[in-house]
């Protein structure tokens, strides 16, 4: 089986995020993926766009967000492309829920459900393009005494 | 665009809210100014059913954070009712089992309500 691509490009509006999730389902599922794989994706997809929006285009919406979804013998992966602000890593930290509620604040949780759906997360700045790759293989990595992780 | 509607209903004191559709950044709104009427209307007990509930992102998950304090605060509660697996999972994977009560039942979340109050 070759690799196969598929592309899409919606504005910068959460209007949107319901195309992006039935455009990823629809491939997922095309690519023969669990039902329960084809919701991780759907919502690291979606969370990986919202944060776009909100964060790397603050909300503007005349700006794209490229799509590519690329599916490989071993492994499905989806980049997303944007050219607003990066995201910047340094200042992410993991989420602790109790100290948000209490504050009332609800940041930061797209990243972490991101990074506990995926089995690999990559950030890419070329110039002024942004790229996150989110990828699941098909047999998710094994430890050394070979069990899943 | 996504789907998502909240509907009211009343049992005694508790107010149930019962979601439709997909809960994303988009929609999410929609659910705050739910939350945010109880709350005008000194409504602290709440039931969320989510039996109709097919998604929901951290969008949605942000806006239960937003006001779980408060509402305890007054003596109330966010209770979320049938979830669907699904949608349990994702609460489940940020840890809200832990800090929100989570039931099978509508019935079970009013009970716990019944119960406290008695």
């Amino acid at each position: 089986m070759a690799r196969s691509v598929h592309t899409k490009t919606i504005p910068s509006s959460t209007r949107y995020l319901d195309d992006v999730r039935q455009f990823v389902v629809t491939h997922a599922q095309e690519a023969a993926f669990s039902e329960d794989t084809v919701e991780q994706f759907k919502i690291a997809v979606d969370e990986a766009c919202t944060n776009i929006i909100e964060h790397a285009y603050k909300g503007q919406e005349h700006h794209e967000v490229d799509i590519a979804i690329i599916i490989d013998p071993d492994r499905f992966t989806v980049r997303i492309r944007d050219e607003g602000e990066p995201f910047d890593r340094s200042k992410y930290k993991e989420p602790n829920l109790l100290e948000l509620t209490q504050k009332r604040r609800a940041g930061g949780l797209g990243v972490h459900i991101i990074n506990r759906l995926m089995d690999r997360v990559e950030y890419r700045t070329r110039g002024p393009v942004n790229e996150i790759r989110m990828t699941k293989f098909r047999t998710p990595p094994s430890t050394t005494n070979g069990t899943k992780k | 665009m996504s789907n998502f509607s909240v509907g009211f209903r009343s049992t005694g004191a508790v107010q149930v809210l019962a979601l439709q559709g997909e809960l994303d950044a988009h929609t999410a709104s929609e659910l705050e100014a739910a939350i945010q009427k109880c709350q005008d209307e000194q409504q602290y007990q709440i039931v969320i059913n989510g039996e109709n509930l097919q998604y929901i992102s951290s969008a949605g998950l942000g806006v239960f954070m937003a006001y779980i304090e408060e509402v305890r605060e007054q003596g109330g509660d966010i209770k979320i009712a049938a979830l669907q697996p699904k949608v349990f999972n994702v609460f489940d994977l940020l840890g809200f089992p832990m800090l929100f009560d989570i039931t099978e039942t509508e019935d079970e979340a009013l009970t716990k309500f019944e119960n406290a109050a008695a």
